[in-house]
């Protein structure tokens, strides 16, 4: 077995589809969108294809949709644009659990005078998103909330949560990257005003995302310069990335049923038997309400690191929200805003699975894992002999 | 991805002397499953007093096993006194080297050798305990062991510090404290930068005064407590005197006292004054904190 990429949630592989979509933009079709030869502008066409493809994923408008260079800069520019466009209000709503992406920028906002509060999530990182009720006011500029978490793949009740929001006149911004192309998203039934995704989580290329803005949202620019993006994001389209988007949202709208059967057997036949074979493993985050291909487990007494040095060497690609893995000295926040003790953040494993995983690679996983666990274990002081 | 040498993939992959000796002549144990690495070190002497057997056993991340390994094949044969000289450099050498971040790996092991050699000085009785007072709380690292990092790997910046033995990593009120014992120590060697004259604001109203601590709070002091899930409120300031409380994991940190003296009166001292006080606001801090302020 060569390598088994069980780290889907990171990135993706480029759909082959996607790559000979892409590859006469480099070197053929090359021109600039915005000039007045025909050589330029037949490449417009192409980003208004892509726009309808991505528009056609989402159930949106085209002309709702925006294209940047990725997840954190759509995150970026719908959290700062928002309150740009709205000065008045210092208050914003978010989650602990949320990419670095929102997180780090909504902290950074606390220093420029905005209230920022957090919303706690129980042991099983639900979101108790009814707090929101009373924590809704007239100072209130935006509400952010991840659609599905890219840790434990815990999916929230966004749309009922934009509906509160949206219903009390305020701003609702989802960063959606994990749950694009993974479970069904229908914009034109839902109330939500700003949807960040990314190319490269749904086999599509790195460098190129989507801020989603709702007809009628007022969001300042983030960037500034030329026309493009009706003037809602400047700079020369990165044209290559934006119909290699477009392309990889047509071909997971057509493989979504395939992402919840398929996808979601091989996940489950995966995690069930980790959990039957490895004792002392647990399941982190709601069971009932996940992205069906992302699996979260903690291993007791042993350190996630290790685990995954283990599996490289059989070409298993996973990762860790142990302290080691990430170069910190603490575990993943997630795991610590969900109450896992610190014991077990240090031992977890993440497996996320796409339409490119076979079963001979879950079969083959399930092979390695135990002995892995009881090898380590072996090592552990933290076992009874 | 961290680069490792082959020599540390080897020993994770194949470690040896894995286990614990039955009746040994020394044990040692040191960390927890809290602080993310653990290691148990058992040792039996032969007749000559020297090292005939040593075993270990490791919760941790690759290079934690890595130089566990090692360090058993290390002290084998050596005697007591020969064991005792082995410093957490030699062992980070063994490998062919680790990375910074990792070197804490290294002084893990050296410290569970000499609490094993300590256990059979004193006759199998005495079991590793800290020494000395505790300045990094969050992972339990002392006054003393700062100092000898410092020293045996002639460290010169705080980050150092964090990387060989961990102080400093969590909530970061320490750093203050470390800063000082690397003076004491490096004074010379630190002192050929000469640090900057911290930029403190002259003569200033109560207004200025009060808006600059504020400034300082947001940005000095907010986010190393938020990274620990806490937060901190100023409340009023009379004088000289600034009272603030503590929100989150700090209200309810039985150390808040430690954290505040260390880490907001320093950073006001620098930065605002340094005739500031800081106290912390009692009848805030009884109140139930809810995130919603």
């Amino acid at each position: 077995m060569e390598t088994v990429y069980f780290d889907n949630n990171a990135t993706t592989k480029v759909a082959e589809e996607v790559l000979e979509e892409m590859k006469p933009l480099f070197c053929e079709l090359y021109g600039n969108p915005s000039s007045m030869h025909t050589f330029g502008g037949q490449i417009a066409r192409k980003i208004r294809r892509a726009r309808e493809q991505v528009a056609g994923l989402l159930a949106s408008d085209p002309t709702e949709i925006v294209f940047t260079s990725g997840g954190t800069e759509s995150d970026n520019a719908a959290i700062k644009g928002t309150l740009a466009a709205v000065p008045d209000k210092r208050k914003v709503i978010t989650t602990r659990v949320e990419h670095p992406a929102v997180l780090t920028v909504c902290r950074d906002l606390e220093n420029h005078g905005y209230t920022v509060v957090e919303l706690t999530v129980d042991k099983q990182g639900r979101l108790d998103w009814r707090q929101l009720e009373e924590l809704l006011d007239d100072d209130t500029a935006l509400v952010t909330i991840m659609y599905a978490n890219n840790e434990t793949g815990v999916v929230f009740p966004i749309d009922k949560i934009a509906e509160l929001v949206t219903g009390r006149g305020v701003i609702f911004h989802t960063d959606a990257v994990q749950a694009v192309g993974k479970i069904p998203l229908n914009l034109s039934k839902s109330n939500i005003d700003l949807l960040s995704l990314s190319g490269h989580k749904l086999h599509g290329p790195k460098g190129v995302g989507v801020l989603y803005v709702r007809k009628g949202t007022r969001i300042s620019p983030f960037m500034l310069g030329g026309h493009q993006e009706a003037g809602r994001r400047a700079g020369t389209e990165n044209v290559p990335g934006i119909v290699g988007l477009g392309k990889a949202c047509e071909l997971a709208a057509e493989n979504l049923e395939e992402e919840n059967s398929r996808v979601k057997y091989l996940r489950d036949k995966l995690e069930n038997a980790i959990l039957e074979k490895c004792p002392d493993s647990r399941l982190n985050g709601d069971k009932d309400n996940r992205l069906p291909n992302t699996s979260n487990i903690s291993f007791e007494y042993i350190e996630g690191e290790a685990i995954l040095l283990m599996l490289d060497k059989f070409g298993i690609c996973a990762s860790s929200g142990s302290a080691c893995a990430s170069g910190s000295l603490e575990p993943s926040h997630v795991l610590r805003a969900m109450g896992v003790p610190f014991t077990a953040a240090h031992g977890s494993i993440r497996f996320s699975l796409s339409r490119y995983n076979t079963e001979e690679e879950v079969d083959y996983t399930i092979e390695k894992m135990p002995p892995i666990i009881n090898r380590l274990r072996e090592l552990s002081p933290f076992v009874a002999k | 991805m961290w680069e490792y040498t082959d020599k540390l993939k080897e020993h994770f992959f194949n470690p040896r002397n894995v286990g614990e000796i039955e009746n040994p002549d020394g044990v040692g144990e040191v960390g927890s499953l809290a602080c993310g690495d653990a290691l148990k070190l058992t040792f039996k002497l032969d007749e000559n007093g020297r090292i005939k057997d040593a075993k270990f056993k490791t919760f941790g991340c690759a290079s934690a096993i890595a130089t566990s390994s090692v360090l058993t094949e290390m002290i084998k044969g050596k005697t007591i006194d020969e064991a005792a000289k082995v410093t957490n450099r030699d062992i980070a050498n063994y490998l062919g080297g680790l990375p910074e971040q990792k070197m804490h790996c290294s002084v893990m092991g050296r410290e569970a050798l000499e609490a094993a050699i300590e256990n059979y000085r004193t006759g199998g009785k005495k079991k590793h305990e800290l020494q000395g007072r505790v300045v990094c709380n969050c992972f339990g690292v002392t006054e003393n062991e700062i100092e000898r990092v410092i020293r045996e790997n002639n460290l010169t910046t705080v980050e150092e510090v964090t990387n060989y033995c961990k102080a400093g990593g969590g909530c970061g009120g320490c750093k203050g404290e470390i800063e000082k014992i690397m003076e004491k120590i490096q004074g010379d060697k630190i002192k050929e930068i000469p640090p900057a004259a911290p930029r403190r604001a002259g003569k200033m109203t109560n207004i200025q005064k009060i808006q600059l601590i504020q400034q300082t709070i947001n940005e000095q002091i907010r986010p190393a407590l938020r990274a620990h899930g806490g937060n901190i409120e100023l409340i009023d300031v009379e004088g000289d005197k600034v009272i603030v409380a503590f929100r989150g994991m700090c209200a309810q940190c039985m150390l808040a006292e430690y954290t505040m003296k260390d880490l907001v009166e320093a950073k006001l001292r620098e930065f605002v004054s340094h005739q500031l006080f800081v106290e912390e606001d009692k009848d805030s801090a009884k109140e139930p904190h809810n995130h919603r302020e």
